[in-house]
């Protein structure tokens, strides 16, 4: 399992390793939190009507890794003392695996869940990832947003979603 | 120049392989590099209105400079994360 709060990894996630990396941080001479919110992102069993069998993620992984420590900045610039630690998964997924996982550490919940949540909206906008669908009767590429990390509207839109 | 093109997702299937390296002029961007990986894998022409890049791992605007050696990124939209 990665020891970097920022990784991609072709094994299976493991959540506590992830709040452990924003829970413990004797180097960076930091309070430890008071709070650390996680969220679990599995592979689903049905999308848009579909069976689905299995998925493929792929990455650009060194970029998703600085997308990643782009989002724990951004995370930091509205919610100071936050720290992030973000994982996802690559290569074959089956049905109810996780294929990301985000743990957000804060000295108090409120900013921990929000941060967790801008995070998750983040990863979904600006990390260079993609799935591959494979469903009962074909496969599809699942494409969502044109990657802009410089686009405003969406990173106020994540930030509208975290603190709704 | 000679700069190395990644291709992603859709990107790769289209073109059918997953690095190209690319003949571009000396002050090329990274349209251009677009421009060029295109006319060799004219499959590619329909998605230029929802590619980004990255150059060396970072993300650049099409406008930006790319140098001999380079490593430029052609990214399909993204649909990482979950739910």
């Amino acid at each position: 399992m990665a020891a970097s709060r920022f990784a991609v990894t072709r094994g299976p996630l493991e959540l506590g390793r992830l709040v452990e990396l924003v829970s413990l941080r004797p180097d960076e001479g930091a309070t430890t939190p008071g709070a650390v919110a996680t969220f679990l992102g599995l592979v689903r069993d049905r999308n848009l009507g579909r069976r689905v069998h299995h998925l493929e993620y792929e990455a650009h992984e060194a970029l998703a890794r600085r997308a990643f420590q782009r989002i724990d900045e951004e995370a930091r610039g509205h919610w100071p003392g936050v720290v992030l630690a973000i994982h996802h998964r690559v290569g074959r997924l089956e049905i109810g695996d996780a294929s990301v996982a985000i743990a957000a550490g804060s000295t108090h919940r409120a900013e921990a869940f929000a941060a967790c949540r801008y995070a998750i909206e983040r990863v979904k906008q600006i990390a260079p990832i993609w799935k591959h669908e494979v469903f009962d009767g074909g496969d599809v590429w699942i494409e969502g947003a044109t990657a802009d990390p410089d686009d405003e509207a969406a990173r106020r839109e994540a930030l509208e979603r975290s603190c709704a | 120049m000679r700069v190395t093109v990644r291709l992603f997702a859709r990107l790769r299937e289209l073109a059918g392989r997953e690095a190209v390296a690319c003949e571009v002029d000396a002050d090329a961007t990274v349209r251009a590099v677009w421009d060029a990986i295109v006319r060799q894998h004219p499959a590619l022409a329909p998605h230029a209105g929802t590619v980004s890049a990255a150059v060396n791992a970072d993300y650049a605007r099409m406008t930006a400079a790319v140098r001999d050696g380079d490593e430029v990124a052609f990214l399909p939209p993204v649909s990482g994360g979950a739910d």
